[in-house]
């Protein structure tokens, strides 16, 4: 859902890209305080992942595509913050080598993918697992419906901003994109579980959330 | 030891690099979400393309002078991935705690 440039204002335009610059400069502050010699290779590699399964578009319903986000995948890997710089990262890279995605939409397209999906879906990630009692069980439940759900978040905040700047009314842009990323969606937490699930019975100790025993071996945030 | 600790990162770069590689020129080209509510609802034509973006390196995840289409799109998807390797191990280096 990478919005081009001229489906939104100025104005929302801006905000956005003040609010995400705030959240990466916040995000830059954290992982510093938290990055150790592990973390280092493990944001380049899950970086390069991210990008490579964006450019694998499978095909939904009606003659429409979507494609993998990662915000979830990588809150849960290295937490929100290093998530939202490593989509920071992928969607500069994608706008301005690859123009996919909108030079002056960066803001909005950062705060859609990376604020929404990242932070708000690792929040509903950790509420639901915690809820769990941390079980191994709701870690895959509260992964599978945090992902899918930081879809469809991500699209209904793109909904709001194309409402905002009169594009498209509220009450047929929030529906429609809802419901389609509701579909691409289940791909996300499709592909989120099984990524995760591989990593953790190969080398458990890579994704930092993970419970085990009842000791959290990284702080969440 | 300590090699075999790290393999990990090879093979996660392997795999990523692999997907853009053998996967991707074979990937959806159906519009997206986005492109396509954008479609229904009658507002794709507000999208513009910007004359400076003629000049994005890789426009549209394709190398301009390679002909084959199939080639084109992994070359550059080839490219973006290791790009991204490095710009973010980079920045996780210079995020590293000291």
């Amino acid at each position: 859902m990478h919005i081009p440039d001229g489906f939104l204002s100025h104005s929302i335009n801006a905000s956005t890209f003040v609010v995400s610059a705030g959240a990466c400069a916040y995000a830059v502050k954290r992982v510093n305080q938290t990055f150790g010699e592990k973390e280092v290779p493990l944001m380049g590699v899950t970086a390069a992942f991210i990008f490579a399964a964006q450019m694998l578009n499978f095909p939904v319903a009606g003659g429409t595509s979507g494609h993998f986000l990662g915000a979830v995948f990588s809150s849960v890997l290295l937490g929100p913050w290093a998530s939202l710089i490593i989509l920071t990262i992928v969607l500069v890279v994608q706008c301005l080598g690859f123009a996919d995605g909108g030079l002056t939409a960066i803001g909005s397209n950062i705060f859609n993918m990376g604020v929404i999906g990242a932070l708000g879906g690792y929040s509903v990630f950790y509420i639901l697992y915690t809820l769990f009692r941390k079980s191994q069980k709701g870690f895959f439940i509260a992964l599978a419906v945090s992902s899918w759900l930081s879809i469809v978040m991500s699209a209904a905040a793109a909904a709001i901003e194309l409402a905002l700047s009169g594009t498209s009314p509220f009450m047929i842009a929030l529906p429609a994109m809802a419901g389609v990323h509701a579909i691409i969606g289940i791909g996300e937490a499709i592909i989120t579980t099984t990524a995760v699930s591989l990593i953790l019975k190969t080398r458990p100790d890579l994704v930092g959330t993970y419970v085990k025993k009842g000791v959290l071996r990284e702080k969440p945030a | 030891m300590k090699n075999q600790r790290k393999g990990w990162i090879w093979m996660g770069l392997g795999i990523a690099l692999l997907l853009a590689l053998f996967l991707s020129p074979f990937a959806s080209s159906s519009p997206d979400g986005l492109e396509r509510v954008a479609e229904m609802k009658g507002f794709k034509d507000k999208g513009e393309s910007w004359a400076l973006w003629l000049y994005a390196p890789l426009r549209d995840y394709a190398i301009s002078w390679v002909k084959n289409e199939k080639v084109s799109t992994a070359l550059s998807g080839l490219i973006g991935t290791l790009a991204v390797f490095f710009i973010a191990l980079g920045f996780s280096k210079l995020l590293k705690k000291r």
